[in-house]
């Protein structure tokens, strides 16, 4: 599913070249839920932006589904970030002027779906996150949990290969924290491929598999 | 796509409503100053060149100043119309006179003339009839009169058979012309009119005599230009070959000559109105821009979730359009109220000029493009991994 063969991204700070990850390899296979954690700076966050095809490696390889991303134009960037990959953020990012409903379709609308299929995804997802009745509210009408919860419900629509969730429960309390880890179980218990970046020892642990990250480089833990 | 991306552009406009309509007012501006203002000379012009064309189409006027001690004799006049380009010929001498009846007492304009005029001139009557050869031979004291001199001086126009004193001498009314056309406002309607026989106005007028200074001849067919350049060289011959001795005046050369003078002034106005409707794109990219940093995480949120770079500059684009057009038809909607405000204040005839309408439209339209690229491109372009971390 990923596989990433001695990936470098270095950034220049001033005169001097920083590694934010310094031949890092990794292998994810499909169906696994897997838990990537690190302090900050540890290049967690630059990881997952390169598995969700925001940002190219400098050096080495990326595989996606067997895809090496390294050769992709913008274009089929774009058309994989669209198809393939469901991001969940931690401040949730979702359209401030636009309902919980409209939010879940956007990606949809990028798929270029036609308006009956998103409709009854869109249906589909907020009932499977269990806010198919706050459709029409704003972001700004609902608590921090329902609104991952309709950022966990646009990921679902979209239908995608794998979840990049960066940290989704790194804004709300516990009990809202453990629902959304619910919602990330379900998701497995689907067959979905989770990859979750958390630097919350006890998030990291509720996954199949451990990555700890640490100056650039990935080493498996056994939890 | 296409329908998504305008339905994304009304919401994100419909969501900030006081900046889009302050926006969109520079715009709204811009094209009434444009509508409004072409509209406006074209009404104008259209009844200006209405009242040129009223004075007669195929009319030469000519004036001699300076007859070489062979003064152009009355009786001579009829000599010209043997040329087959001309139609008719008819004397033209004017002079000032007091108009006197029991109920007042005005100045009024006397033009000495003969019965070719009526015709010379298009004009109408409206009751009796007017000069005929036996008038001028008999030097009768007769007058037509024109629908003004009838109201001001006699106080109704239905006075054929009654008398009017022009200097003091007693002059009987045989016909009254028709009231002109209120809307054309040109100077010679305004004034009070009468029409005398050539040889009445001798005795009465110390200026006038049989030597004729002043004629108007009507061309037999459409080419004027070949008409006044036969006109010209019988004059040349008669003068000597002096070109100063007389001068032409042609109507349709007035008409043309209004005509360009107008074109050049909507062209003026137009551009003046043009600027500011390109002030106004720039007001429109000025706040696409802000938009287009107030919103880059928005743009970063679309860009992680499958938009493309073109997906965002469609977006971006169509909203600079639709506040362009929008404000369009806004500014045309308030230049017809404008315009029917002013003729029912001016009790005028002015209407909405429909090739400024879509000149307007098609100039918003490359305005909106024009000025929304620039900010469309800048969100296009933006990395989604900094846009992300904006805030």
């Amino acid at each position: 599913m990923i596989i990433f063969q001695d990936i470098s991204k270095t950034y220049q700070i001033g005169d001097e070249k920083v590694y934010a990850l310094n031949h890092a390899n990794l292998h994810i296979r499909p169906g696994e839920f897997v838990s990537i954690i690190g302090p900050s700076g540890s290049g967690k966050s630059t990881m997952m932006n390169i598995m969700g095809c925001l940002d190219t490696a400098d050096e080495g390889q990326y595989l996606l589904d067997g895809l090496p991303v390294k050769d992709c134009t913008e274009r089929e960037l774009t058309r994989i970030r669209s198809r393939k990959i469901g991001f969940i953020f931690q401040s949730f990012n979702l359209i401030g002027n636009m309902s919980a409903e409209e939010n879940v379709e956007l990606p949809l609308i990028y798929q270029k779906l036609p308006a009956k299929d998103r409709k009854s995804r869109v249906q589909d997802a907020l009932e499977k996150v269990g806010l198919y009745d706050r459709q029409k509210h704003k972001p700004s009408q609902l608590s921090g949990g329902q609104q991952q919860r309709i950022a966990i419900a646009r990921a679902m629509a979209s239908e995608p290969s794998l979840y990049l969730a960066d940290e989704p429960t790194g804004n709300l309390d516990s009990a809202t924290g453990y629902q959304i880890m619910q919602l990330f179980h379900e998701l497995h218990d689907r067959g979905n491929t989770i990859v979750l970046i958390t630097h919350d020892e006890s998030v990291a642990a509720q996954a199949d598999r451990s990555i700890r990250m640490k100056d650039g480089h990935a080493k498996e833990v056994t939890v | 796509m296409i329908t998504q991306s305008v339905k994304m552009a009304v919401t994100s406009i419909l969501s900030n409503k006081l900046r889009s309509l302050l926006t969109m007012l520079g715009i709204i501006i811009g094209v009434m100053s444009l509508v409004v203002l072409v509209s406006l000379v074209n009404g104008a012009t259209g009844s200006i060149t209405d009242s040129i064309n009223a004075l007669g189409n195929n009319l030469l006027n000519v004036s001699i100043s300076d007859d070489h001690d062979r003064p152009l004799k009355l009786s001579e006049l009829s000599s010209f119309t043997e040329d087959d380009l001309f139609e008719s010929i008819a004397p033209a001498a004017a002079s000032t006179a007091t108009a006197t009846s029991a109920y007042a007492e005005e100045s009024a304009r006397l033009t000495g003339t003969t019965a070719a005029y009526l015709d010379i001139q298009g004009l109408e009557l409206e009751s009796g009839r007017f000069l005929m050869k036996p008038d001028l031979d008999n030097h009768s004291n007769v007058a037509v009169i024109n629908a003004d001199l009838a109201t001001e001086v006699l106080g109704r126009t239905d006075v054929v058979g009654e008398n009017v004193k022009f200097n003091g001498k007693r002059f009987l009314i045989i016909g009254v012309l028709k009231e002109k056309n209120t809307s054309s406002n040109n100077a010679s309607d305004s004034t009070l009119q009468a029409y005398i026989p050539y040889t009445s106005l001798i005795r009465l007028s110390e200026d006038v005599s049989l030597n004729v200074t002043s004629f108007c001849i009507s061309a037999a067919g459409d080419d004027m230009d070949a008409a006044e350049r036969q006109l010209e060289n019988i004059l040349l011959e008669r003068f000597g070959q002096d070109e100063d001795a007389f001068s032409i005046f042609n109507q349709s050369s007035v008409a043309e000559a209004m005509d360009s003078v107008t074109g050049t002034l909507s062209l003026l106005l137009g551009g003046i109105a043009g600027i500011s409707l390109l002030v106004g794109g720039i007001g429109i990219m000025n706040i696409m821009l802000v938009s287009v940093t107030e919103r880059t995480r928005e743009i970063g949120i679309r860009k992680a979730i499958g938009a493309g770079r073109g997906t965002i500059m469609l977006q971006f684009l169509i909203e600079a359009l639709i506040i362009s057009l929008f404000g369009c038809f806004l500014g045309i909607a308030f230049s017809w109220i404008v315009i029917e405000t002013v003729n029912i204040i001016g009790s005028t005839d002015y209407s909405l000029s429909s090739g400024i309408v879509l000149l307007s439209i098609a100039f918003s339209v490359g305005i909106g493009v024009l000025f929304g690229l620039y900010p469309a491109n800048r969100a296009a372009k933006k990395n989604p991994i900094e846009a992300l971390r904006y805030n």
